[in-house]
């Protein structure tokens, strides 16, 4: 089937086998790998996007459910070369190692920042508790939320 | 009809172009390269622009523009990073975060196929037939291929080559790869797969790990070392080592025992197993892969597609984490056949199901420990035997059994000891490495010991580790001499002067108790616990293995320079440390880093054992010296040197007595202490890790925050140990392969941390420098199982803790 969606803010179609997830149809056919390919499950986060604004795993939905949607990817995050402040915040804190994780945790962060301008550590710490990361130990990851808010704010 | 069949012609078709792969060549761009101006497009960059299918509509328009090919003859971008001792930027850290960096998952190629592996379902099975007929006649299908099919060596392995590429007339352990199949679709290939027609006879799976060497002998070929324990020719034993010290038999005023279990971890790395293999057409491959070691991927491939090694060039593709998981191949060589059988590229992608019995694991250990003190708390002698169950293939067994009976009596002086370990083979999934290995098991058994032994003598538990701590000029176990740095008293003192967050009142945010937004308690029942551990480990190859890394320095007519490494950056950072090195050396800022492949330079040994910093410091700065050197020497003009740099010698424990035969079976260590507060939910088995405070002694800390972030990061991994991260095996079979059923620790289970790094230059290595990725791992679980005795007052001998056990059910 051909489906016809907005991915960061620019028109998009593909055709797609009806079994696909709007995470292969990313990655795959629409030229947007940066949304990670971790579970496929649903348990990791690493291919979080924003689909009509809501965070939402792209592998449990299918490419056919955002038929007609808009999705932001990470890769829409920074506009005219310049890096979302929770991006530059993840380089900045040291909050990334392998980075595999990093796309879903940017993601998951920017939606917690715009819901949340000032969030405490529990805040924090729940918002980002179904990106799973293997390397870091969360640690640098919480700084690096907190200093995006800083910016934010300052 | 077949629905996949119906859409075949338009959406199964070939993706659009990103990643032009230049036959042949490789890339020349590092990954990251393309993320900012006057680079080479990475792969991942250019996804979905240009060469779109006729009437494809597919990839955002505005991404067109971007279109590149990764061309042989890209200039490497240089990066932003200092000099050592600084706190710098990762080199990959922009593309990263802008989901630009291109992992082994993302890489794409025109006419390319989805490779798909067939496994075993059965942990222990003789194959009585195999028909993949049907499978051939799939539609998409382009190749179908079996053990027949592998036209050089059968086998392969990382030390002893046991393992098959593919099946041939048995499976041992649940997931064991059987045929492969490449074709158009991902969809395609799965369905294939499930096509393919297997007949089994199963056989009765040896999974006690006890009982293993009762046999039956799951490798009748014989392929295991079965060295070390005198005239032991016992089944299924892959190695056996019994170190003998002063008199094992001596007596002290005061013994405890204990036995001790720890269970199979899973590296649970992000990204997950795969590559690309691209036929070079002229019979040769190029494969872009995640691993933890490119050249010897490479003698492993070449070995079994029957090509000699310079036909096959492996490329380090982006590496979603690895831990030792990634130190056995995966979709290597299986990409690799059926790319030169199809003359076309193949991708593999496992799915994190697959992922699950991908790789190999942490070895499950069952701990018998004695040990033996004066009234005044002197260790007098440490009995212990550990038993490793390795499962099906080797994998590197030998030298986990190797770490688990070098360091099982821990960072003490120990005058006397029987210390013996044995790995054997089972049907149960395939273990090997994983951080800290050997290591992780016997620190959790020695720890317990010590706290015992404290309680049996009413002293600290803190002052009856620094009464016993090692120290240069002692002699470990094995007759080593300490000849390096090892501070153990020093990281003792530091990590218990670290001060815990005082108790918290109550009522509080369930968040802040254990069971969490489940909102289990209020507070009533919960016990709050201090632990501590100390544990070392060995950092580089051990045990007389030829341990050399190789680095290639051009000087170039524009001042600037250009390094060559096939280091595997995993994650850890070393791509940052091989340019530190290099500006330092070279005194100057312009410095680039050419990609990882064994195209263009030697063998950098694996990123592994903790060893790749210490490593790949001396290669780089030997290259840079002697490039500095003939430059002089020749009056200026451009060079181009490669070196390779050794460490000190070391040699193999003896196979009788487990005592070294040469100066050293391990050329350095690193050491670490921790202090874990707990609170548990005594009623419900439920808890919350509150605050970690670790010290750990690093050599010299080439960028502090990259070392803090080792030290968080293999916290984690040990907590998870301690607390729930466990694969679950019935008769050999995986029970729980997802990331809902395997537990990580989230953002919510991990606690602050405080670390103290301590500085104590070792020596024998450049700059003074340590490894420093495995010890955190290797004492967290000890130390948080620490602390959950201290809040429950139960024995808690296993790892990671149940909560039935906790809540004393």
């Amino acid at each position: 089937m051909r489906i016809a969606l907005r991915v960061n803010g620019v028109e998009a179609e593909a055709d797609c086998w009806e079994g696909e997830s709007l995470l292969f149809a990313l990655r795959e056919k629409l030229g947007y790998p940066g949304s990670k390919n971790a579970c496929e499950q649903g348990e990791c986060g690493s291919c979080s996007v924003l689909l009509d604004g809501v965070l939402v795993c792209a592998c449990l939905v299918l490419a056919a459910q955002a038929d007609g949607h808009e999705v932001t990817t990470v890769e829409g995050l920074a506009s005219d070369g310049e890096l979302h402040p929770v991006q530059r915040a993840f380089v900045d804190a040291g909050a990334v190692q392998c980075g595999f994780c990093t796309p879903g945790l940017v993601v998951a962060a920017a939606d917690l920042l715009e819901r949340s301008s000032d969030p405490s550590d529990d805040e924090i710490r729940e918002a980002l508790s179904g990106n799973l990361c293997r390397c870091t130990g969360y640690a640098k990851i919480l700084d690096a939320v907190r200093l995006a808010a800083q910016d934010r704010s300052g | 009809m077949n629905r996949l069949e119906a859409v075949t012609k338009d959406s199964l078709r070939p993706p659009p172009a990103r990643a032009r792969i230049t036959a042949g060549g490789g890339w020349t761009s590092p990954p990251w390269a393309g993320s900012a101006s006057g680079g080479a497009a990475a792969p991942c960059a250019e996804a979905g622009a240009g060469a779109l299918p006729e009437g494809g509509g597919e990839g955002p328009a505005g991404a067109a523009s971007t279109a590149a090919e990764v061309s042989t003859t890209a200039a490497p971008r240089r990066l932003e990073v200092g000099r050592i001792g600084e706190a710098v930027p990762r080199a990959d850290g922009v593309p990263k975060v802008k989901g630009e960096f291109a992992y082994s998952s993302d890489l794409v190629a025109p006419g390319m196929l989805w490779g798909h592996t067939v496994r075993s379902p059965h942990a222990h099975a003789r194959i009585v037939e195999l028909d993949v007929s049907e499978a051939v006649a799939m539609p998409g299908v382009h190749a179908v291929l079996t053990h027949e099919d592998v036209p050089g060596a059968k086998t392969y392995g990382l030390e002893i080559p046991d393992q098959p590429v593919l099946a041939i007339d048995r499976v041992r352990y649940f997931g064991e790869p059987v045929a492969l199949v490449a074709a158009e679709h991902p969809e395609q290939a799965r369905r294939a797969a499930e096509k393919v027609r297997v007949r089994y006879e199963p056989l009765e799976p040896v999974v006690d790990v006890e009982r293993a060497t009762e046999g039956p002998e799951l490798h009748p070929e014989g392929h295991a070392l079965r060295r070390g324990f005198g005239s032991a020719e016992l089944p299924n034993v892959v190695r056996r080592i019994v170190i003998v010290h002063g008199d094992p038999e001596a007596e002290g005023d005061v013994s405890v025992s204990g036995v001790y279990e720890t269970g199979l971890q899973d590296q649970a790395f992000l990204g997950p197993e795969s590559g690309l293999a691209v036929p070079d057409g002229e019979g040769g491959v190029d494969v872009y892969v995640a691993t933890q070691w490119l050249h010897i991927d490479r003698a492993q491939i070449a070995s079994c597609v029957g090509l000699e090694p310079e036909r096959v060039r492996v490329h380090l593709a982006g590496v979603g984490g690895a831990f030792g998981g990634r130190e056995d191949v995966s979709m290597q060589i299986h990409g690799a056949l059926l790319a030169l059988r199809t003359n076309r590229p193949v991708k593999i992608v496992y799915s994190r199901e697959e992922s699950f019995t991908g790789h190999v694991h942490r070895h499950p250990s069952r701990i018998w420990a004695e040990h033996r003190a004066t009234r005044e708390g002197k260790l007098v002698c440490v009995r212990m035997r550990v038993l490793l169950d390795g499962g099906a293939y080797a994998s590197s067994s030998t030298a986990v059994c190797s770490n688990a009976a070098s360091f099982a009596c821990g960072p003490y002086n120990v005058p006397n000891a029987r210390v013996e370990a044995t790995a054997v083979y089972t049907n149960n999934p395939p273990c090997g490495a994983m951080r800290g290995f050997g290591a992780v098991q016997t620190c959790f058994a020695a720890e317990a010991q010590m706290d015992r032994l404290a309680a049996a003598l009413g002293i600290d538990p803190v002052e009856l580790r620094l009464l016993n701590a090692l120290a240069p000029g002692d002699t470990l176990p094995t007759g080593q001499r300490i000849d390096g740095s090892l501070p153990v008293a020093e990281v003792i003192r530091r990590a218990a002067a670290l001060e815990p967050p005082p108790p918290e009142e109550l009522p509080r945010d369930p968040l802040r108790l254990p069971g969490g937004a489940g909102n289990t308690t209020r507070g009533e029942g919960v016990r709050r616990g201090v632990g501590f551990a100390a544990g070392f480990k060995n950092l580089c190859f051990s045990e007389g293995f030829d341990d050399s890394c190789a680095a290639r320095v051009r000087l170039l007519s524009d001042g600037s320079a250009e390094v060559h490494c096939a280091a595997a950056e995993v994650g850890q950072g070393v791509s940052n440390v091989i340019l530190q090195v290099a500006r330092t050396e070279l005194g100057i800022d312009d410095v680039r880093l050419a990609p990882h492949t064994t195209a263009t330079v030697g063998s950098a040994g694996s990123t592994s054992a903790s060893r790749q910093t210490m490593m790949v410091s001396g290669a780089v700065r030997e290259a840079c010296r002697a490039a500095l050197a003939e430059r002089e020497a020749r009056g200026g003009g451009e060079v181009d040197v490669e070196r390779v740099y050794r460490h000190a010698p070391t040699s193999p424990l003896d196979p009788v007595t487990g005592r070294v035969t040469g100066e050293r079976a391990h050329v350095a260590f690193g050491a670490c202490a921790m202090k874990v507060v707990a609170e548990v939910d005594v009623e419900l088995g439920l808890t919350r890790v509150v605050w970690v405070g670790a010290a750990q002694e690093v050599g010299r800390a080439l960028d502090p925050r990259a070392v803090e972030g080792q030290v968080e990061g293999g916290i984690a991994q040990g907590l998870g140990l301690a607390l729930m991260e466990e694969i679950q095996t019935r008769d050999g079979l995986i029970a729980n392969a997802s990331f809902t059923d395997y537990l990580i620790p989230t953002a919510l289970d991990m606690p602050p941390v405080e670390t103290v790094l301590i500085e104590d230059p070792e020596p024998s290595s450049p700059y003074g420098v340590k490894g420093v990725g495995e010890p955190p791992a290797v004492v967290s679980t000890a130390a948080a199982v620490a602390a959950l005795r201290a809040a429950t007052g139960r024995e808690l001998p296993r790892a990671p803790v149940r909560l039935d056990e906790l809540a004393g059910l």
